[in-house]
This record gives C-alpha cells, sequence and structure tokens, in this order.
C-alpha cells in the first residue's frame, strides 16, 4: 500500500506578494541569529529565556561557516541577537566577517559594550545597524522589568553613538502594558539621539510568557496603540509587530502576515533552526545547521517548514470579517497562551481572543519551552517587577558568562 | 555612489544598479540594494529576465522586445521600470567610451604615483 500524502496547495502565479510570501522564499528575509544565550541582564519578559551561556553554542569556526552559507544562499542582512550578543569574546570578529562576506547586520544590544571606542569603531563600519533595546521611557518604568541600572547603560550608549557620528540607530521597545502610555516619550527620546524608534508587540514567548498576563497590553492601550501607528506609524519601525491590529480598521504600514518558517526564521545559539524568534520551543525546531546539508537543507526542506508555508485554510479566523488584514494575528502568542493556531489571537482586537482565554481548558497546562538558559544565581540588579528585592550591585558578581572565555 | 534617481526614459541604455543584487525566488527575484538597503521584490520571472539583461541592449525598449514582452504588456513593464529606476534599483547607463577611461585612468597613476612610468 502507498502512503497518500496530504496533498500541499501549489503556489499561484502572480497576485499579491503577501499571498506569494505565504508558500516560503528560497531563503528568509528576516533572518534572526542569537549568537549566545549569555547576557547581563535578566530583563523578566526575555524572549529566550537568556541568561547563561550555553557549552554548545556555535564556535567561531562554525559561526564562519554559517555566515558562507548565508552568502551562498544571497541572505543579504542578518538580525543578531542574543542574550547580549556583544559579551561574546568573538562578536567584533563575527560582525567583519559577515559585512566581509555580503551580509549585512543589524544587531540588537543592551548597550553594555558600547563604550566611546566601539561607538567610533561601529561609526567607521559600513552596513551594520544598530539596535538598542528600551523598554521605558523613562528609568522607572524601564529597570522595573529590564533591571537596575539598564536605563542608564542603554542611554549612554546612545550618546557614545550618536557622539561617534554613527547613523540610523535604531531603539527598540516592547509595548508593555506599562510603557503603552509612553510612546511620544519614547519618540521624544530617540529624537534626542538622532535616532529611530522601532516598536514590537510583546509576545508570551520565553520568560515573557511568566510576565504576559501582567504585562500585555489592555484592549483599551491596543486601540490606543493603533491610532498612534496610524498617526505615526510611517517613522516607526514595526516589522511584523502589530498586523493583529489591522483588524481595527486601516491596514498598518508593515509585513502583514505571520512570516514563520516562511520568510522568517532563528538560527539560535546552539545552532537549532526554529520557525521564528519567538517560538523556542520544540514544536517549531526545524532542524540544527550542524546537521548535514546545513542551514540551507533546514531552510528549504525540512518538513515542519513545508507545512508552515502554505495559506491557512480552515478554523473560525477564515470566517472573521477582518481576516485578509489580520490573518489571524501570531503564532507564537497563540500557542503560548495554550490557544489553537488556527483560532484568534489571544489580543483579538475583536475581543474573540479573550473569549478563547476563559474558555480554556484550565486542566491543560499551556505549552512551555524546554530551552531555558536564565540565571539561577542572583542578578547584580535584578528587575523588580517580580517583586524580588534588588540586589546591590557590589554584593553579586556571578557572571553570566561563567565558563566563557572572554577577551 | 550610485546616480541618484533619473525619471526613466525607456528609449535610453539602462542596467540592473552595480550595488544592487538579484535573488531568484518562485515568483520572480528578491532585489536588494546594498547602499540603500532597501529591499524589493519582482513579480514575474519575465520581468527578472528584462532587468539582467538591460545592459546588454542599447535601450530599455530594445530589451523588452528582445525578451519577448507581448505588446500588451509592455505598459505595464515600462511602469514596473520605472517603479526600479525611482528607487534606484535600475540605472542609466552611461557607458564611457574606453578612451576616456584610459585618459582617466592615466591622470589618476600621474598624480597619485609620480615615481611610476
Ligand atoms: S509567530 Fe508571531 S512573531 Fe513569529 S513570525 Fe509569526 S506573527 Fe511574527
Ligand atoms: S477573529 Fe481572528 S482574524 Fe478576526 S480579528 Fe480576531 S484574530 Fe483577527
Amino acid at each position: 500500500m502507498t502512503a497518500v500524502l496530504p496533498e500541499r496547495p501549489a503556489r499561484p502565479i502572480g497576485g499579491r506578494l503577501v499571498d506569494q510570501f505565504e508558500y516560503g522564499l528560497d531563503a528568509p528575509i528576516c533572518l534572526t541569529w542569537e549568537l549566545t544565550y549569555a547576557c547581563n541582564l535578566a530583563c523578566v519578559h526575555c524572549l529566550s529565556s537568556s541568561g547563561r551561556r550555553d557549552p554548545r553554542e556555535l564556535s567561531t569556526a562554525e559561526a564562519e561557516a554559517v555566515i558562507d552559507e548565508l552568502q551562498r544562499m544571497q541572505v543579504f542582512y542578518v538580525n543578531v541577537g542574543g542574550g547580549e550578543p556583544t559579551v561574546r569574546p568573538d562578536f567584533w570578529h563575527l560582525l567583519d566577517y559577515a559585512i566581509g562576506h555580503d551580509v549585512g547586520v543589524k544587531f540588537s544590544t543592551n548597550g553594555i559594550k558600547l563604550d566611546k571606542d566601539r561607538a567610533e569603531q561601529l561609526a567607521r563600519t559600513d552596513y551594520v545597524d544598530v539596535q538598542i533595546s528600551l523598554d521605558g521611557a523613562t528609568a522607572e518604568v524601564n529597570d522595573r522589568v529590564r533591571g537596575t541600572g539598564s536605563f542608564a547603560t542603554a542611554v549612554r550608549a546612545l550618546e557614545n553613538l550618536a557622539e561617534a557620528g554613527m547613523r540610523d540607530v535604531k531603539v527598540s521597545v516592547v509595548v508593555t502594558r506599562e510603557n503603552a502610555g509612553q510612546l511620544d516619550e519614547f519618540k521624544a527620546l530617540t529624537d534626542r539621539y538622532g535616532a529611530q524608534l522601532r516598536i514590537t508587540r510583546f509576545r508570551p514567548s520565553g520568560r515573557g510568557a511568566d510576565v504576559w498576563d501582567r504585562l500585555h497590553p489592555t484592549q483599551a492601550q491596543q486601540r490606543e496603540l493603533y491610532a498612534w501607528l496610524l498617526a505615526n506609524g510611517e517613522q516607526v519601525l514595526t516589522g511584523d509587530s502589530f498586523f493583529h491590529l489591522s483588524a481595527l480598521g486601516e491596514a498598518l504600514p508593515g509585513l502583514n502576515l505571520c512570516g514563520a518558517g516562511r520568510v522568517v526564521c532563528l538560527i539560535d545559539p546552539v545552532g537549532d533552526v526554529y520557525a521564528c524568534p519567538f517560538a523556542i520551543h520544540e514544536n517549531f525546531l526545524a532542524g540544527n545547521v550542524r546537521d548535514e546539508g546545513g542551514f540551507q537543507r533546514v531552510w528549504q526542506s525540512s518538513e515542519l517548514f513545508a507545512d508552515l508555508r502554505s495559506p491557512q485554510t480552515g478554523g473560525a479566523c477564515t470566517k472573521c470579517a477582518h481576516f485578509d488584514a489580520c490573518r489571524g494575528g501570531c503564532m507564537a502568542a497563540k500557542f503560548f497562551t495554550g490557544l489553537p493556531l488556527d483560532g484568534p489571537d489571544p489580543e483579538c482586537v475583536q475581543g474573540y481572543g479573550e473569549t478563547a482565554l476563559a474558555a480554556r481548558d484550565k486542566e491543560l497546562a499551556t505549552p512551555r519551552s524546554s530551552v531555558d538558559h536564565s540565571h539561577t544565581g542572583p542578578v547584580r540588579g535584578r528587575p523588580t517587577l517580580l517583586g524580588i528585592p534588588a540586589i546591590p550591585a557590589k554584593l553579586c558578581d556571578e557572571s553570566p558568562l561563567a565558563g566563557a572565555d572572554l577577551g | 555612489m550610485p546616480t541618484t534617481a533619473v525619471a526613466f526614459d525607456p528609449s535610453l541604455p539602462w542596467q540592473k544598479a552595480r550595488s544592487v543584487a538579484l535573488r531568484p525566488e518562485p515568483f520572480g527575484a528578491l532585489v536588494y540594494h546594498f547602499g540603500n538597503r532597501k529591499l524589493s521584490f519582482l513579480k514575474s520571472r519575465t520581468l527578472v529576465a528584462v532587468v539582467e539583461a538591460l545592459a546588454e541592449h542599447p535601450t530599455a525598449d530594445a530589451t523588452l522586445t528582445a525578451c519577448g514582452v507581448p505588446e500588451a504588456q509592455r505598459g505595464t513593464y515600462v511602469k514596473a521600470l520605472a517603479d526600479l529606476a525611482r528607487s534606484n534599483m535600475i540605472e542609466a547607463r552611461t557607458s564611457l567610451p574606453p578612451a576616456t577611461r584610459r585618459l582617466a585612468a592615466d591622470a589618476c597613476r600621474q598624480a597619485d604615483q609620480p615615481e611610476d612610468s
């Protein structure tokens, strides 16, 4: 007997780009590469549950091999993150290596290593973009989730970059219940340093799942955010963050579909390839760059990605009048809140998400990632959101890089 | 630096901009400009062929003919090329006569390396 394989719908010829994107591309256009799970901070909402370095992280030579492959596949730029990528001793080498191989780099950092010298070095380098993470327009709001002193570190990095003449610096903000009212302040702050504001959606990924109930924006805040984006959207970067808000009316600028495994993916520090940086979970693990055939084989031939590369045809959302704009929202947000992937987003602006959340089976635990590199010991300047008292800076010196050879 | 955007005239010679790379995709190609880091898409394979072939023909019009673009679709293709010109993905070709080029190189050499030759 021959096995009957489920038919995969064939790619249409012509038509809108978003429809083409649903069928995937030969290489990603939004590739995130997290270089290390090590981080000097312990943000409460870290999407990758970072903290401690993983001993299996890619070596310098392996990372170079990935870059060579990206060059061959014509992946023209990558979003580098972590953990805190700049604490990898070979970070600056890999940056130069990538740029030298036609792979531009945009890296996200909390600013810890961006002193005046590094700022000048970056300003001299073509083809690199820096993105500083900040989750409050004031130290008070920021440090509660990112840790005491982290606002000052980020602002110092911004000052150094501005002084060095670095252009197109980005400030990346995860919109939460606590900072949603600060959008104008964020805009003013970034303008002050000649930087550009990028706001992204808070998703219940990594440690974010633990604080999602407390921190995700309320329905009222989402409506205000939507209005703010309509008024300011052209000057603010959002990536694919807020397309679920399109169901409120007009489509917002940006990528309006879930690109997971289609145009988006993540290479994690140990080389595992996931459908999306917000989906670090075995269900979305497509392979590893160390496997035979490398990243290209994973991207082009994995079963998981093939499954993700077709338009959604069933489920409650396909019957919704807003489906064409909203497309059912974010896969990761649904998954980590225990909702079905073909149903509404937990933050569905039509309110169906809340209904679905309320109807969840209380007996069933929400899925959790087994990948967790959170600090286990005390951390300097620990965030206070969770009510754990801050540890005085000097008393504790646990290094996030225990075991790493710091240059 | 690439030239600044010029109005698109299909009766002139054009080429894919020198800082632009095309990545083939099932529906056409992804266009990437290494200078301004803009990403764009070519939504048909014929358009990809046209962009690649621009440099080999005396004019953009001639390229369209050579690539077999049907008369009825010419307008669409000219518009697509005009969009690409506006975003600097293709550039007007100014093939300098070889003599001029040699002269420029010589001038350089004289200025920089007087001990040479
Ligand atoms: S899972 Fe969510 S974050 Fe990831 S690509 Fe889809 S919409 Fe974007
Ligand atoms: S029901 Fe689904 S498609 Fe409709 S607005 Fe909500 S999430 Fe979007």
